[in-house]
């Protein structure tokens, strides 16, 4: 018995938590977990229909490219690709970053750009060189689940500016920084994902990409611009990055691989001028020294067999079908009352439903159907809101499970609009009915997103 | 001995008691115990069968484990189980019966009203809302019969806010209760055997009572082992709690919860298997006593296997 080590951690009782706890830093105080999180622990069995997940299709990347390539690494590059690299990337790697760039009309110093692990770290190494505890961030809202966290660690005061249709409301971020102004504030950055926003799924027009450009620019004010979906367009124009339209100066640019290639690589990038990369490749060697040079030299291979366009574009034809998969399912099973975004491009839907029902709740009761969503509080740093709301994810899952997964979902809505309907049905004193719920009451606006009604046809 | 350690299981509690489980495996082995642990799944009976353990240990929270299902199957497969048995974990569960019980044995706890589904969508159950402002005032608290954690319960601040509280808790449940809001001091008492342990209050760090998540997370809410009261208070708080814990006809260990108010002590819920994380109220409780947690799980197996189980 004696000689058998220990498999798991040493035994902690009350008191040693205590004074554990004594020792952590304050930003774990904000680093908050709550029963939402519980709940999404669960999503991931094997039986329940995710449309809680953010993940590519990676199904239909040839098997037979990835073992060829791998294969050719171990051949010709083992002692390279099992190696440390440089902090910043290798060339080659920077090169295929600016191949991508290039195909949305970027064209970036490559001295500008440093290899991330995924744009997940590049967040974060922006922060952690720009942040200060009690420093404002703005961002939109709703913003990329995955950003709320980080902001928190690095203890800023997160703003976030309502999204409609058109993206985020530029007025309203003018009327944001005003105030600002008047308390002698101002950011640290404003984060935007301008194109097929997680998670609304809407896009920045170019009006208020114009716009949110020279703002900046006047206000020597820095855009974080998160940009992993910009090629995964299936329907209307592209756009211009708010990178394009700056040059470069006030826009941070955040790339990633993961949705054009693999999630699994963990390879993404950030662009921003030469002041802050400086910083940030300082703050990228104290937290992992470099990326993955194995998985950089995939990438290199990948892209040196110049199909990295088609991939997109099978990977965009598949994701065009799934949208209407999903948007047909929404008509169809979804109540009157509720709402939806139809993006142009990207993974996710933002669905907005009547707002006596709470998402986590109906989570609770969606899991017991076996299918799962992401609530939209998930989007907010104030927890209270996108109470309402969900974001679906339809990229990774195939038709019938979409189909399946919305049925799911829209009878347990239903059930629920038809119990507000019985509890408030013949009321006089005012109470809302199902029917006409009451208008939001939010200071500060509310959650202005979405807009096509179920049974509306095609917007 | 061979004890199986049953966790996991398909309940919203399953991450809360894969950490439970995981910490009663550690202490098994520091105790020269062979710990078998189990993710409860549809094999679970299979496997009890194949293993033969001397004692399960159940550290499974919410539906499933905690509700009386898991313990049934033990009685039919004839192996000892920690903590309540059957009759027990079903009345802890479901809030609404553990309350007449509670009421019926002269435990006080706070007004309620309870309604299910079928009240609201066939007989208009609605139309006697009105009655809940005269009766039990507002604020009043919603939750769903049968859950644990803070899940589907909600504050109604008013009238108007009461049909979304209840389309939340009816989430949880096809049973909720609308309970009176009791202004007092949140405490916990675990119970070991028959002896009630140190009490531990809850002290919310922001002051904000209506935050149920709140109480739930380490850092928002503070947690006091022994709380500070007056040895009237002390004894009259024990004396519920092990008054709701026999009412309920538990057994090896359990958790009542209570709010100590203007009035003396209520009894909120009995917590047929409390959680047994590092942050969990029971080890607090047992650590307080001057019992590690070995020992803790040490004394709650020989109540399992005690010859004399009622």
């Amino acid at each position: 018995m004696e000689e058998t080590p220990h498999r798991r951690r040493a035994q902690v009782g009350a008191r040693d938590l205590e004074r554990y706890a004594g020792l952590f830093a304050a930003r774990t105080g904000v680093m908050r977990s709550s029963a939402m999180r519980d709940l999404m622990a669960i999503t991931a069995r094997p039986e329940v229909i995710s449309l809680a997940g953010g993940l590519p299709d990676t199904s239909t990347f040839p098997a037979g490219t990835f073992a060829a390539q791998m294969t050719r690494i171990a051949q010709e590059s083992t002692a390279e690709a099992l190696q440390y690299g440089p902090t910043e990337g290798f060339a080659e790697t920077v090169d295929c970053i600016l191949e991508v760039m290039g195909a949305e009309g970027m064209l970036p110093d490559p001295d500008d750009v440093i290899v991330t692990t995924g744009g997940q770290q590049a967040i974060d190494l922006i922060c952690k060189t720009l942040v200060d505890p009690d420093d404002v961030v703005v961002c939109e809202a709703p913003t990329y689940p995955g950003a709320v966290p980080v902001f928190c660690s690095y203890q800023a005061e997160t703003i976030q500016v309502d999204c409609d249709e058109d993206g985020m409301r530029i007025d309203e971020l003018e009327a944001v920084l005003a105030r600002l102004d008047d308390e002698g504030r101002r950011p640290k950055f404003v984060y935007s994902v301008p194109s097929f926003q997680n998670p609304a799924g809407v896009t920045m027009s170019l009006e208020r990409r114009r716009r949110l450009v020279e703002l900046a620019r006047q206000r020597e004010l820095l855009v974080v611009e998160d940009n992993p979906y910009g090629l995964l367009r299936f329907g209307g124009e592209p756009l211009p990055p708010l990178y394009q339209l700056d040059g470069g100066d006030f826009v941070i640019y955040v790339g990633t691989f993961s949705k054009i290639l693999s999630p699994g690589i963990r390879l993404g990038w950030a662009v921003a001028p030469p002041p802050v990369m400086e910083k940030i490749v300082l703050g990228k060697q104290a937290s992992d020294l470099c990326s993955s040079t194995l998985t950089q030299h995939f990438v290199r291979e990948y892209f040196g067999e110049g199909r990295w366009r088609e991939y997109i574009a099978d990977l965009v034809d598949i994701y065009r079908s799934r949208r209407d998969t999903m948007v047909d399912a929404l008509r169809e099973y979804f109540p009157a009352e509720a709402s939806w975004t139809e993006p142009e491009g990207g993974l996710f839907i933002w669905a907005t439903l009547p707002e006596y029902i709470d998402t986590t709740d109906l989570l609770a009761k969606a899991l017991r159907e076996n299918v799962a969503f992401v609530p939209g509080q998930a989007a907010y740093v104030d927890e209270s809101r996108g109470r309402s709301s969900m974001r679906l994810n339809f990229s990774g899952v195939n038709d019938d499970e979409i189909r399946e997964g919305v049925r799911r979902i829209g009878k347990a809505i239903a059930e629920q609009v038809e119990l507000y309907g019985a509890l408030t049905a013949d009321s006089s004193d005012g109470v809302p009915t199902a029917a006409q719920p009451r208008e939001k009451a939010v200071e500060g606006g509310g959650d202005v997103l979405p807009f096509r009604q179920a049974g509306g046809g095609a917007a | 001995m061979k004890v199986a350690v049953l966790k996991g299981g398909r309940s919203l509690e399953r991450g809360v008691s894969l950490r439970s489980g995981a910490r009663v495996e550690d202490a098994l082995e520091q105790l020269g115990h062979e710990a078998l642990p189990i993710d409860a799944g549809s094999d679970l009976v299979k496997r009890l069968t194949a293993e033969r353990p001397d004692v399960v240990f159940i550290a499974m929270h919410g539906l499933g484990g905690e509700d009386g299902t898991v313990q049934e199957l033990l009685e039919i497969l004839g192996i000892p189980f920690t903590g309540p048995g059957v009759l027990a974990c079903a009345r802890c569960t479901d809030k609404v019966l553990a309350k007449h019980e509670l009421r019926g044995s002269g435990v006080l706890t706070p007004d309620w009203f309870a309604f299910n589904e079928t009240a609201f969508r066939e007989f208009g159950a609605a139309d006697a809302l009105s009655e809940l402002e005269e009766r039990l005032g507002f604020p009043l608290v919603v939750k769903p019969s049968r859950g644990g954690s803070a899940l589907g319960v909600k504050f109604a601040a008013s009238w108007f806010e009461v049909p979304e509280a209840l389309v939340s808790a009816f989430s949880y449940d096809n049973r909720v209760l609308l309970e009176r809001f009791v202004e007092g001091r949140e405490l916990a008492v675990s119970i070991l055997g028959e002896e009630p342990l140190p009490v531990v209050e809850a002290i919310p760090s922001d002051g904000d009572r209506y935050d149920f998540e709140a109480r739930y997370e380490i850092g928002r809410t503070e947690f006091v082992c022994p709380a500070a009261l007056s040895e009237t208070e002390t004894a009259a708080v024990r004396a519920a709690a092990l008054g709701a814990y026999e009412s309920l006809g538990c057994s090896g260990f359990s958790r009542v919860d209570l709010i100590l108010g203007a009035d003396g002590p209520q009894v909120l819920e009995v917590n047929a298997i409390p959680g047994l994380t590092e942050t969990s109220l029971l080890p607090q409780a047992a650590e307080a006593a001057g019992m590690s947690f070995e020992q803790l799980v040490e004394r709650i197996l020989e109540l399992a296997l005690k010859p004399t189980a009622a």
